[in-house]
């Protein structure tokens, strides 16, 4: 139970009732779409990149309390952050929920600490990072990072998958 | 006279003795994060019984070789075990003989190879495959790879809010392009129990082929395959409580004899040369290469465990489990039942507002509640309700009222913890 509590946060909680920045964003530059198999969630992310930063971060799409709160700390974390400042908070954020080598240069994850509860739950993993590779194949769709590594990025043809 | 103590009758109100059946499924008795498991995913996989771990043992440790291919006594063992499965199958499935059964890996497997060694031949473009918008995705998509290839099509029979075939609609379908009828004997996402017999008489009277998938009817239901009178029908080993990798195709004996060899190897022919082969009768036509001789024999030993307690006491059982569970979650205003059909089994799956099934997977598993979350593979049914997901409790012959009680305090413990 006290896993769950650390699971389910008030933040995470609030996030996915009143999630931030979720809906179109008409002036987008580049998008993706990301799916996870196992749960049939969808998540679409839409950005506004402008000489290398971020402008505005939005996403769409259903999906459980932890990929609906993680998208939406997602957008506030990323919206006004240089591509490769999003992508450095992407890699510490996933070695928070993984473990492994902490990320290099570590990058400060502010609020989006509240998911750590999730490294507990090793299924639900995905769904925490299914709208990061999301944005991560937006990113590489923007043009301002193809240079970017993004295995499974397939923005704007099939969406991305979590498996 | 000594005036005995009986232990305290069980809670269900069953003919069944559920502390000898539970005492049968070693997988039962565990903790789950410090708490009894309490098992509500049989419709995704069944528990196994003591006798089917044994015969699986006893079939590895004492009479294990090849089968059909030796004159020494441990093949020959052998083989009389595995045909003697296959006999199972054909009293339990109702077939007129074991040469209508063919062991395949699961449903799946037969429903690919009814559809490419017997449909794909007799298709062409235009033609339409009539399935319900309740299939497993298994039922779907090895007709639409032939079909796709074929320029032929499959098309979905509309069901109602509460799950239930229209059956009027699905008659409509049927015209002169239909040249094969596939449908699910009970649903694993709704529960669901389709008119069968009804569905094959239509079927029939316009001399249109029919498939039945009866995977999860087989620990629910008793199944006669000449009653029914359909042309094929499937079971898959692990959901009736036999090991995975195993199944049976049943298919009629002159369907049987007039399909090609769903792949080709050893064991499938009569005679082989370079000139061209020739090949054998069914069953063996259809088994090409060394079978999962020991999950046969498992799967035997599953199917003469359920048939001794007795498919009808076990239906019961588990319309009593439902019909609890039902009233129990009734009262819980949050929860939404998704598939009410009249005379559904015993599978509920249902929604809670304001909270994620799959939250509702993890949150029940922390209680040691194992249910399935997610679209339990049949996508366009739980599409059909505007969803993409919902938690699923299933019961098997094994599970309890007081099970039902733990299910329906997890979900309160959800609530609480999401504050709906």
């Amino acid at each position: 139970m006290s896993d769950l509590r650390e699971l389910y946060q008030q933040v995470i909680l609030d996030h996915y009732r009143s999630p931030r920045n979720c809906g179109a964003l008409d002036d987008a530059t580049s998008h993706a779409d990301g799916h996870n198999p196992l749960c049939g969630d969808r998540v679409r992310v839409q950005l506004r990149v402008s000489a290398g930063t971020i402008e505005a971060a939005r996403f769409e799409g259903a999906g459980c309390a932890i990929s609906t709160a993680s998208a939406s700390l997602m957008t506030e974390a990323v919206k006004g952050k240089t591509v490769a400042e999003a992508r450095a908070i992407f890699a510490s954020f996933r070695s928070l929920l993984m473990g492994g080598e902490p990320a290099e240069p570590p990058a400060s994850l502010g609020k989006l600490e509240v998911l750590g509860g999730v490294r507990e739950f090793p299924v639900r993993v995905k769904c925490a990072t299914l709208a990061w590779h999301t944005l991560e194949a937006a990113l590489g769709a923007s043009g301002d990072g193809a240079s970017a590594s993004a295995p499974d990025t397939t923005a704007n043809s099939a969406p991305v998958t979590t498996e | 006279m000594e005036s005995v103590t009986l232990p305290p009758i069980h809670e269900d109100r069953s003919a069944l003795d559920l502390a000898a059946i539970r005492a049968d499924f070693p997988g039962l008795n565990q903790l789950v994060h410090g708490k009894p498991l309490v098992f509500l995913d049989s419709a995704a996989s069944a528990q196994k019984p003591r006798a089917v771990i044994d015969a699986l043992s006893d079939a590895y440790t004492k009479n294990y070789a090849n089968v059909h291919r030796g004159v020494h006594t441990l093949s020959q063992n052998a083989t009389t075990a595995y045909e003697n499965a296959r006999a199972v199958g054909a009293r339990f499935l109702g077939a007129s003989s074991a040469d209508e059964m063919v062991f395949v890996r699961g449903a799946t497997e037969a429903i690919n190879l009814v559809a490419q060694s017997f449909l794909a031949p007799r298709l062409t473009a235009g033609d339409e495959v009539l399935v319900t918008r309740m299939e497993h995705h298994s039922n779907i998509v090895p007709w639409q790879m032939v079909c796709e290839a074929l320029g032929a099509r499959v098309v979905p029979a509309p069901i109602d809010d509460h799950g239930a075939l229209d059956l009027d609609a699905f008659e409509q379908r049927l015209g002169p392009r239909t040249k094969m009828v596939s449908v699910v004997h009970v649903s694993n996402a709704l529960g669901t129990v389709n008119p069968v017999a009804e569905i094959v008489r239509m079927a029939r009277e316009r001399g249109i082929p029919t498939m039945i998938d009866g995977a999860q009817a087989a620990p629910h239901t008793a199944i006669d395959v000449q009653a029914l009178g359909c042309d094929f029908y499937t079971i898959s080993g692990h959901k009736v409580f036999g090991p995975t990798g195993i199944g049976l195709l049943y298919g009629r004996r002159e369907r049987l004899a007039d399909m090609a060899p769903y792949q080709g190897g050893g064991e499938m022919i009569q005679s082989v040369s370079f000139e061209g082969s020739s090949w054998a009768p069914p069953p063996s036509r259809f088994e090409a290469g060394t079978p999962h001789i020991v999950g046969a024999i498992g799967l035997g030993a599953a199917l003469e465990y359920v048939s001794a307690i007795g498919l009808d006491r076990i239906a019961a059982h588990e319309h009593d489990l439902l019909h609890y569970a039902e009233e129990r979650l009734s009262t819980l205003p949050q929860v939404r039942l998704i598939g009410t059909a009249p005379g559904k089994a015993a599978v509920v799956s249902f929604v809670v507002e304001g909270i994620h099934a799959h939250d509702i997977g993890t949150i029940l598993d922390a209680e040691g509640v194992a249910v399935r979350a997610g679209h339990h593979c049949a996508q366009p049914a739980i599409e059909h309700f505007g969803l993409a997901a919902t938690a699923r409790a299933s019961f098997a012959l094994y599970n309890t009222r007081s099970e039902v009680d733990g299910l329906v305090d997890a979900i309160g413990g959800a609530l609480e913890i999401f504050g709906v």
